[in-house]
């Protein structure tokens, strides 16, 4: 980002998100089903570096919390846990617009050890919208009084982002997390993150629609997240493009259907 | 797939049944809600426990207790079963 579109985020943030960041500081959000120990991650990596407010307009907490990493700072915000991001509570709308238009350097995903399956869902909805995903498996201490054993090296490769295993209550892993956010976010280390493939119906209905939307955002998003919220019908976020880009999708959600 | 089973309504499972989910006849954001639970087709249910009054109902999904209205659970198609 050059200077003009720095300040320009840094505006954006503060007036959408009630997100005030120093100049070259990194943004990372941390996102996660409830009771996978989300607070616990953000409470061990930012400390007592942290303040809550609401997000702007919303009854919804939003807590942020400051670290440093071989001298670059961090500011973390923690998103509302959730299942999923596509269901409309204002939770879900929450962390979907920050993941989405507050353009984190990186978002942490933090799944249970102990129950991998469910919480893959939210880990893959949001590889589907940025690929700076970093994706935490918590609670590995639980996991294995429970005789689970994850095969960490195999599900970073399944998903192609990186996977780090912790047990963030007694602080296992937490130096690991820092050094890939910090990675992620200077830009040395950049995911694949796999994508899910739909019914060929569904894959050809998107390939129609991406040229057009890339042309109506531009870099703003990624066109085929975009392509599958119009497919959708996702009013909600076709709303949202219009109050944080100004654009009016309608008339290619109209295409669409 | 038993082809030999019968396909019912989740509702009339009996507590401890253990069943497969085959269908979701449900809409809008209660399907998006349910099938980010991880109730998806093939995905094995047990019936838990039931509220005296019978609604709502408990069950075990992907070792996740998760309760459902039984006017929802009725609209969720299953196979029975004794196996996963």
């Amino acid at each position: 980002m050059n200077n003009s579109n720095r300040d320009e985020h840094h505006r954006f943030l503060h007036e959408h998100f009630g997100i005030t960041t120093r100049l070259g500081q990194f943004t990372v959000a941390l996102a996660g089903n409830p009771n996978v120990g989300k607070s616990t991650v953000f409470n061990a990596l930012t400390g007592l570096h942290q303040h809550t407010g609401n997000w702007p307009g919303k009854t919804v907490d939003n807590a942020q919390g400051n670290f440093t990493y071989l001298d670059h700072s961090f500011l973390m915000v923690d998103l509302p846990g959730t299942y999923s991001i596509l269901a409309h509570t204002v939770e879900e709308q929450v962390a979907r617009d920050f993941i989405c238009f507050g353009k984190p350097d990186a978002t942490l995903v933090v799944l249970d050890a102990t129950c991998l399956e469910r919480n893959l869902n939210l880990a893959l909805q949001v590889m589907e919208i940025t690929s700076k995903v970093i994706v935490c498996v918590n609670l590995m201490d639980e996991a294995t009084k429970k005789n689970i054993n994850i095969n960490i090296p195999a599900l970073q490769k399944e998903l192609g982002v990186p996977v780090i295993a912790t047990a963030a209550r007694n602080g296992v892993g937490l130096d690991k997390l820092r050094q890939g956010l910090y990675e992620m976010s200077i830009g040395s280390c950049i995911g694949t993150p796999r994508q899910i493939k739909y019914s060929p119906a569904v894959e050809n209905a998107i390939q129609q629609l991406l040229p057009n939307i890339t042309r109506v955002i531009g870099p703003n998003l990624n066109p085929r997240w975009v392509a599958l919220r119009l497919l959708d019908g996702d009013q909600a976020f076709i709303k949202s493009i219009t109050s944080y880009l100004g654009l009016s999708l309608i008339y290619l959600q109209e295409a669409a259907v | 797939m038993n082809t030999l089973s019968t396909t019912v309504p989740l509702s009339s499972l009996g507590i401890g049944s253990i069943c497969q989910v085959v269908s979701l006849n449900l809409q809008g954001l209660l399907r998006r809600r349910i099938l980010d639970l991880g109730m998806v087709p093939g995905t094995p249910v047990q019936c838990i426990r039931k509220s005296p009054s019978g609604d709502p109902i408990a069950y075990l999904v992907r070792d996740t207790l998760i309760a459902l209205r039984s006017e929802d659970a009725s609209q969720i198609t299953v196979n029975l079963t004794n196996q996963y």
